[in-house]
């Protein structure tokens, strides 16, 4: 096994580099994204609140590979084309917006109501409001929920072999069929997520455990 | 218009509806195995017997936290080299239920432990034993309390099945594959018709969940 991760060290390592990579820009669109829309499911208006259900319900219920390969797909067919990769990445963040809007509405619910109304009272707009009084707060409950995403998604770039978008598994399978040492390769391809996961993982139950 | 009529032939529609099919078999199955292997693996990690426990709750973070679709390969492509050459249909419901037997160990334990400690206590202070207290007091409160997670997972691994697609199950995915690979043009109509049967399959399952959680409230 130690043998295979030396022949093929750049290979492994430049798929985990590209796994971080898209999950890391997937967080971060998919945290902005995510938030907008959580934002828009508590707004006053009703055209806002369907808006953001709408989306958070589709996209929840919908496999992520069905809305990647429909970007990897369509995109270069009718608009511009990309690489897996990008196509991958453009679908890992859709589906995770959708649950991070979730978490975040979550987050923000459970900021009591008079922190909104105070700080309406004060004349700030409903922007501003949510900006400066209720985000902050609604933030600080859903790190650990938000953490668990990000475990998610880091598991769930794993579909960018799907689209040769060059990740950690699309990698290891092109070794597998290189080397026919299947169960080592798969077994190291395992400890790289885990690297990742595992730590994130256990510090988010600690973190759990220490909030509760 | 012309392409979405023909891509909506009832024979692809009929093909897609198959593939939904096994899609939903491949899940059910799974989703009971995992209920059952999760239940145990959850009490035990929940009981701390020494070693024991600490070894099974090691294995559930490990597995949890690999890629689903790792698993799936391993099973499929590693377990021959043990002499174990599963068939396509049984590998992923293998590979879904070690992984989902992971995930609901933890959805039980976070459960068991969710139950007041009075509930246990009371239980072996009338004379029970630690096995009937957790089987006739404990599990039925948490398992009302899982409900929730439970479905959502549940929604999860429908989802997931269309991972499955990778080693030509024929379920949904594969078959929406199989369908828009005769056209292009067939492109766009699959993938709406294919998340049109995902979405109903998954969002009924969260609708009923909701009702379920408020009945029991």
């Amino acid at each position: 096994m130690i043998k295979l991760l030396v022949d093929n060290w750049s290979a492994f390592i430049s798929g985990f580099g590209w796994t971080v990579l898209s999950s890391l820009l997937a967080l971060f669109f998919s945290l902005i994204i995510g938030s907008l829309f959580a934002i828009l499911e508590v707004m006053p208006s009703k055209v806002a609140r369907v808006i953001g259900n709408v989306y958070v319900e589709v996209f929840r219920n919908i496999p992520l590979l069905v809305i990647t390969m429909f970007f990897y797909l369509v995109i270069p067919l009718y608009v511009v084309k990309i690489n897996g990769f990008t196509a991958g990445t453009i679908g890992l963040t859709i589906y995770t917006s959708a649950f991070i809007a979730e978490t975040v509405r979550s987050g923000i619910n459970s900021v009591d109501d008079g922190q909104m109304e105070a700080a309406r009272a004060q004349g700030m707009t409903f922007w501003q409001a949510m900006k400066n009084v209720v985000l902050p707060q609604a933030f600080k409950l859903v790190i650990p929920p938000l953490g668990n995403q990000f475990i998610n998604l880091v598991k769930n770039s794993s579909v960018l072999a799907f689209v040769a978008g060059f990740d950690l598994m699309y990698q290891g399978n092109a070794i597998a069929s290189t080397t026919f040492e299947t169960v080592n390769t798969y077994v190291v391809v395992g400890l790289f997520y885990l690297v990742i996961t595992l730590p994130i993982s256990y510090y988010m139950q600690h973190l759990e455990r220490k909030l509760a | 218009m012309q392409n979405w009529i023909d891509a909506y032939s009832w024979i692809n529609i009929r093909f897609l509806l198959q593939g939904l099919g096994i899609t939903i078999l491949i899940s059910v199955i799974s989703v009971v195995l995992s209920f059952i292997f999760g239940s145990i693996l959850g009490i035990i990690r929940y009981a701390k017997i020494p070693y024991f426990s600490k070894i099974i709750g090691f294995i559930i973070d490990v597995i949890r936290n690999l890629p689903l679709l790792l698993i799936i390969f391993f099973t499929y492509f590693g377990l021959p080299a043990f002499g174990f050459k599963p068939d396509t249909i049984p590998a992923a419901i293998l590979a879904m239920t070690v992984f989902e037997s992971m995930m609901i160990a933890e959805i039980i334990r976070s459960g068991i432990l969710a139950v007041d400690v009075g509930q246990m206590e009371a239980s072996r202070a009338m004379g029970m034993k630690m096995g009937q207290a957790m089987w006739h007091v404990v599990l039925p409160q948490a398992y009302k309390k899982m409900i929730p997670a439970l479905v959502s997972q549940f929604i999860s691994l429908i989802k997931d099945t269309s991972l499955a697609t990778i080693i030509v199950v024929p379920e949904l995915m594969q078959h929406g594959q199989v369908v828009y690979g005769q056209n292009p043009n067939y492109i766009i109509p699959v993938f709406v018709a294919m998340a049109i049967m995902y979405f109903v399959v998954c969002y009924a399952l969260s609708l009923l969940s909701k009702v379920i959680d408020r009945r029991m409230a």
